[in-house]
């Protein structure tokens, strides 16, 4: 089951996306209103649930689980770690996505929009964790300070959320975003729209296995290491 | 935890006030970073006193970040740290004292900014209720905050630069909230105030209470 | 006799080195125990070991009851670490470092004073904050501390060293108090003509292993393993 599992969930995600790809971009119809930038809600959307609540969502809940002492293994900080790093990768692209159909739709590529904003604080929280990692120090005392961190950020963004909302909103009035993200939906492009859901998020599960076993890899190297280095480490005794 | 706390803080405090470090070298950089934006923002009036509430801001969450290096420096060597850890002080009222601490050393900074404020960019006050319930809500959210973080950053020499990028995304919505609210205070006495006390508020009780709950996992070893 | 400290084929690790490599060591409450060896043998690793403050990475231990695989919270409270670094607030009267210290163990403060008279800390000195004396001086504050805190564990990391002559008898008449009241003492030593004597059990560390036990010469106790 997980030899199989393995073995064909890259190539389904890669054969959902270009699947999507092609759907989205030969046999979907051009919207009424925005013509071809429409094609766009086959990446963005997708691509901005598995950044926001998918991949975020899961590094909150690993961290919890290895901040609880019960369920505290390194397993979890690995899980939590992948997470984040795909993570920021799709948040990345949701901003790229995002400014490429901002551009022509807007005029601009940026704008002090709410959910623009507080995906931009999203991301550099989550860089300032990966910075986090690579301050050298014990696993554990590492996986502590990084879960601590996780969860702090992960109970920021919903203040971060309503604060620049009503910023933004108190200021110029009714947000851009959802005046004009709102084709009419239906036939072929919703059917699109579905799988580019789960093609992203199978591609995010199949990258964070990835990422997830590499972590276990390289400690596993780590146990090796410690029982060569205790003999090695009681040689010295016996030279003395 | 209290007694712990009452402990903790009574330390900081002494230790801050023997080395004189904030007085010296932490509040002359709050004053020259509002002397420097007005540099950046003036000489008209009209536009300095629009601009003032967000300088203010900006030159608190700076200060901050200095502050939350110094609380953390407070502590001593990796050999003081330790031995403080073998005094089996409850985490939770380390982590309030060192709140307690740290808010009362930001509200001396408050006091003096709100004075600059006044006497250099000749800011008129209309609610000092609103103006004041902001200063002493950001101040706790910032001190938890910055002890919380503080102890995530790691040794000195990391702290210095890994410090600034941990805590200023995560202290967005007091520089938003303070904002809001200190136009109310200045413009219409009330306005929306209330709504943006409201998120400085969750944001310090948030904060407080996180503190509370992980500042013993963080800290142990 | 209670067991104080139980160690069986422990290993410690510092990032991926292990310096403790399996030491086995049983001592039990009320022992004055000598650990000798070169640098890098393993002494200091051991003694944080046993002040809860290096985890445990394999093998068994229980220090004054308390399991080390698990929780050593409760643990530290009852153990007193004199190491190499001073642990001390530069800032602070050596009167204030202590009081810190027995309020946050929420022991009486009252014997502060005493304890500092004690270790030669008076007049001038106990009005000098902590990071304006001498090395030596720094050593007897912290030797006042534990004076005055009566922790059931000593751990002591080179007591004697940058301490003169009159300091080294006092570290020697403070330890056999101590012991003599009941607390265990693991002191380490590069000089065993001043701490055999001292002690009960002699162990010796290479490798990260207690390679030889055998008795010291305190009087009164003898080794009973």
């Amino acid at each position: 089951m997980r030899k199989q599992l393995d073995r064909w969930l890259g190539p389904l995600a890669f054969v959902l996306v270009a699947l999507d790809v092609w759907l989205g971009l030969w046999i979907t119809p051009p919207d009424q209103v925005q013509g071809d930038y429409v094609r766009l809600v086959y990446v963005h959307p997708a691509v901005a649930w598995v950044a926001l609540y998918v991949a975020f969502g899961m590094a909150g809940l690993c961290s919890v689980l290895y901040l609880w002492p019960r369920t505290r293994s390194l397993a979890f900080d690995y899980a939590a770690a992948a997470a984040v790093e795909v993570g920021v990768v799709f948040t990345i692209l949701t901003c790229i996505t995002g400014a490429i159909w901002g551009r022509p739709t807007w005029g601009v590529w940026w704008t002090w929009d709410a959910r623009l904003t507080s995906t931009a604080l999203l991301a550099v929280m989550f860089l300032g964790y990966l910075a986090l990692r690579r301050v050298p120090a014990e696993p554990h005392v590492r996986a502590r300070r990084c879960a601590v961190m996780a969860l702090v950020a992960a109970v920021d963004v919903p203040i971060v959320h309503f604060s620049v909302n009503w910023w933004n909103t108190l200021h110029q009035g009714a947000t851009v975003l959802n005046a004009n993200l709102s084709p009419r939906i239906h036939g072929s492009m919703a059917w699109t729209l579905l799988l580019s859901f789960i093609a992203f998020t199978l591609l995010f599960v199949w990258m964070v296995i990835a990422r997830y076993r590499l972590e276990v890899l390289r400690h596993s190297g780590e146990n090796k290491d410690l029982d060569r280095a205790l003999s090695e480490r009681r040689a010295e005794g016996a030279e003395a | 935890m209290f007694r712990d706390a009452a402990l903790v803080a009574g330390r900081d405090l002494r230790i801050e006030l023997r080395s004189r470090v904030v007085l010296w070298q932490v509040l002359p950089f709050s004053v020259l970073a509002l002397l420097l934006f007005a540099f950046a923002f003036g000489p008209s009036q009209a536009r300095l006193v629009q601009s003032a509430p967000g300088l203010f801001w900006l030159a608190l969450l700076f200060s901050t970040v200095l502050f939350a290096q110094r609380s953390r420096a407070l502590e001593g060597s990796p050999a003081t740290r330790e031995a403080a850890r073998l005094l089996g002080l409850d985490p939770a009222g380390v982590f309030l004292g060192k709140t307690v601490a740290l808010f009362l050393e930001l509200v001396v900074l408050e006091v003096l900014l709100v004075v600059g404020l006044l006497l250099l960019f000749h800011v008129v006050v209309v609610s000092w209720l609103v103006l004041i319930a902001a200063c002493l809500l950001a101040a706790l959210g910032l001190a938890s905050a910055s002890v919380l973080y503080g102890a995530l950053s790691g040794e000195a020499r990391i702290r210095s630069t890994l410090l600034p990028v941990l805590l200023l995304p995560i202290l967005a919505p007091v520089l938003i909230a303070g904002v809001r609210s200190f136009q109310a205070a200045i413009k219409d006495g009330a306005g929306l105030s209330g709504r943006w006390l409201g998120v400085l508020a969750v944001f310090s009780v948030v904060y407080t209470g996180l503190g509370i709950a992980l500042y013993g996992p963080l800290e142990e070893n | 006799m209670v067991s104080a400290i139980s160690l069986q084929s422990a290993v410690a690790v510092a990032g991926r080195f292990p310096v403790l490599a399996g030491v086995d060591l049983n001592l039990e409450e009320g022992t004055v125990c000598a650990v000798l060896g070169a640098n890098g043998a393993g002494k200091t690793s051991l003694l944080r070991l046993l002040a809860g403050l290096t985890a445990l990475e394999r093998g068994a231990g229980t220090v004054l009851g308390a399991d080390l695989t698990k929780n050593t919270s409760g643990l530290r409270a009852n153990v007193g670490l004199m190491g190499h670094g001073v642990g001390l607030y530069e800032e602070l009267l050596p009167r204030e470092n202590l009081a810190f210290m027995i309020k946050a163990a929420r022991l009486d403060p009252s014997g502060i004073p005493e304890a500092l008279d004690r270790v030669g800390i008076r007049g001038r000195i106990a009005a000098t904050p902590v990071g304006q004396l001498s090395a030596g001086q720094q050593r007897r504050v912290v030797l006042a501390s534990l004076v005055a805190r009566r922790p059931r564990l000593w751990l002591l990391d080179e007591p004697h060293a940058s301490l003169d002559a009159q300091a080294r008898d006092l570290v020697g008449s403070v330890l056999e108090e101590a012991a003599a009241g009941g607390a265990t003492v693991v002191a380490t030593s590069h000089e065993p003509d001043i701490v055999i004597p001292l002690a009960d059990v002699v162990v010796t560390m290479a490798g990260g292993v207690v390679t030889e036990r055998y008795a010291g010469g305190r009087m009164g106790l003898s080794d009973v393993s």
